[in-house]
């Protein structure tokens, strides 16, 4: 059943909202131990929010489109007076005096927060094993990480512990956990969905988006959250794309470029699964025109530059003054220094220092500036590409989930796994990654659709294509 | 472009840690050096392009400044933003001596 037709079925008094919500907690209840998907259970405020959704359905009223159905929400996300902690000791304990602008359309949309998921301290990571609270395990595979940042959003769809949730991609960090754990992921067109109250890690990158066991489900969420907002000055003010009514349109006609540089450097069972996904979009009427974009390989050293240096500015913030931990010290610079030192953990160290670095006296150039320049070239060759396809296809990650342990001793190859997901983030175009069968290992393969600024019809009807024939 | 693309070296690495308000223990130093070196070998191919004539982009959008009506709106409740403070005392957030001043 999807999202909408629980909806549509607790306002219709067949369904109860906390019969839900309480199903689950339990399934949270059982699987938790194992997964670590969560930083937060709200378990009470979620049974008394799920009661009043009952009560207003007693009364008559209509109590929203996702009344009822339960969600996870990022810990990155703003929830007025609920723990936000970024899964870092630094905001530890941290109350927002007010809700992401995602956060009040779920709740507007009846949707029931069930709690605040695990992820990568400030979504710097690709594996949630950065978290200050632990690492989530992969719900296929609890030897393996579930990717990040939002990892513990993608494991708790995954788990069946919600069938919704919430989370923040950057440089893929919805698209490669979505990937590593079999579940739908959707990085939006930048500016399509308001970053207000999304804790900002890069803020010409970041972008709130969904995950869901379902295409339809995706589109439904996407649908709620999507829309401009004043209280966010990057907000697009156009109309957001028209989806869960174009889901069943198809590809016929749709040109679908299969890009080779989001193939090469992947595993031999992905590049296979991925060619397979080309077929079965061909098999359904498209066009499959291979097609070489070479800026791309530029994308990671670029995001490495760009990402860090905007975070070092960003996390400025966190002194030890307006809000979270303080350790105290005789002036206010060594009480920086020391809070600075104890709340951070090492990667978000490390990224600090290179921002800082990459935008220092002497090195702005060699950097900083040539990678604003080098995503100026990879936004005019998705342009040129988008010229000649409609949508590009590749793979999502260059394999599939890696053993916990494996790279959180070597940055850069940790890096490399965001290699086909980056490129998107630079230009602000959206995204999205389809469960598409399994690879030698029987873990979970994501592929890729990808699309000029505001396609999301279009990438959402390829992408139900994909779901559809991925059993093929 | 500049030509300072010179290895990364433990005094670099000191120098931003402290422009960040970071205190590393030598270990530290030795440690995030190399990986911050390996990350900016990986960006040398960016920093070694010719890229004259090409225009930076800060951001994906091309806007311009977004203003809203001049219309009064609710502010966040003070008592409840300075209760998320470390420290408070007379409804201002209280920091440690601030060096150089006279008391």
């Amino acid at each position: 059943m999807s999202v909408l037709d629980t909806g549509a079925r607790v306002n219709a008094g067949e369904v109860s909202a906390v019969a839900l919500a309480n199903e689950s907690l339990q399934q949270i209840d059982s699987q938790e131990g194992e997964i670590h998907a969560f930083v937060e259970i709200q378990r009470e405020q979620v049974l008394r929010k799920a009661q009043a959704i009952d009560d207003g359905v007693a009364q008559g009223k209509n109590m929203g489109v996702l009344a009822g159905v339960p969600l996870a929400l990022k810990d990155n996300l703003c929830q007025h007076g609920e723990v936000t902690s970024c899964a870092s000791n630094i905001l530890s304990g941290w109350r927002p005096p007010y809700d992401a602008t995602v956060v009040s359309h779920i709740e507007t949309a009846g949707v029931l927060i069930i709690g605040k998921t695990n992820m990568d301290e400030f979504a710097m990571g690709s594996s949630t094993e950065n978290s200050a609270f632990g690492p989530t395990k992969n719900p296929h595979d609890t030897t393996k990480v579930p990717g990040g940042s939002s990892g513990g959003s993608a494991a708790a769809v995954a788990a069946s512990m919600t069938p919704l949730s919430l989370g923040s991609d950057t440089g893929g960090s919805i698209r490669q956990p979505a990937a590593f754990c079999g579940v739908v992921g959707v990085k939006p067109t930048y500016g399509l969905v308001s970053r207000y109250g999304l804790v900002a890690f890069a803020s010409s990158l970041d972008q709130v988006g969904p995950f869901a066991g379902s295409v339809a489900d995706a589109a439904a969420l996407l649908e709620v959250i999507a829309g401009h907002d004043p209280k966010d000055s990057t907000s697009l003010n156009a109309p957001a794309p028209a989806l869960s009514s174009h889901l069943d349109d198809g590809v016929k006609g749709m040109r679908v470029g299969l890009c080779n540089e989001l193939l090469e450097g992947c595993a031999p069972d992905m590049v296979a699964a991925i060619k397979r996904a080309a077929e079965v979009l061909s098999n359904a009427g498209a066009e499959i025109i291979e097609i070489s974009i070479p800026e791309l390989k530029l994308g990671l050293s670029a995001y490495y530059l760009i990402a860090p240096a905007e975070a070092s500015s960003n996390l400025a913030r966190y002194d030890g003054v307006r809000y979270g931990v303080r350790v105290d010290a005789e002036d206010v610079t060594a009480m920086n220094t020391a809070t600075r030192t104890a709340g951070f953990g090492d990667e978000v160290k490390r990224r600090i220092m290179l921002g800082t670095y990459a935008l220092s006296a002497g090195y702005y150039d060699a950097y900083y500036g040539q990678a604003q320049r080098v995503r100026t070239l990879i936004i005019n060759a998705f342009t040129k590409a988008y010229s000649s396809v409609d949508l590009l296809l590749g793979a999502t990650t260059p394999t599939t989930a890696f053993a916990i342990g494996d790279k959180v001793g070597d940055p850069m190859s940790m890096y490399q796994s965001d290699i086909c997901t980056i490129p998107t983030n630079l230009a602000g175009h959206p995204a999205l990654s389809v469960p598409f069968g399994v690879g030698d290992d029987k873990m979970p393969i994501g592929a890729q659709l990808l699309g000029p600024a505001l396609s999301e019809q279009q990438l959402f009807q390829a992408a139900s294509v994909l779901e559809h024939g991925a059993n093929s | 472009m500049s030509d300072n693309t010179r290895p990364l070296n433990e005094d670099d690495v000191r120098h931003v840690a402290k422009l960040a308000r970071l205190q590393l223990k030598d270990e530290e130093i030795i440690r995030f050096t190399e990986q911050l070196r390996s990350v900016l070998d990986h960006a040398a191919d960016v920093a070694s392009l010719d890229l004259e004539g090409i225009a930076p982009t800060a951001h994906p959008l091309e806007l311009s400044n977004v203003l809203r009506a001049d219309e009064v709106t609710a502010s966040s409740d003070r008592d409840e933003v300075l209760r998320a403070a470390p420290s408070v005392a007379d409804h201002r957030f209280r920091v440690p001596r601030i060096v150089g001043e006279a008391p």
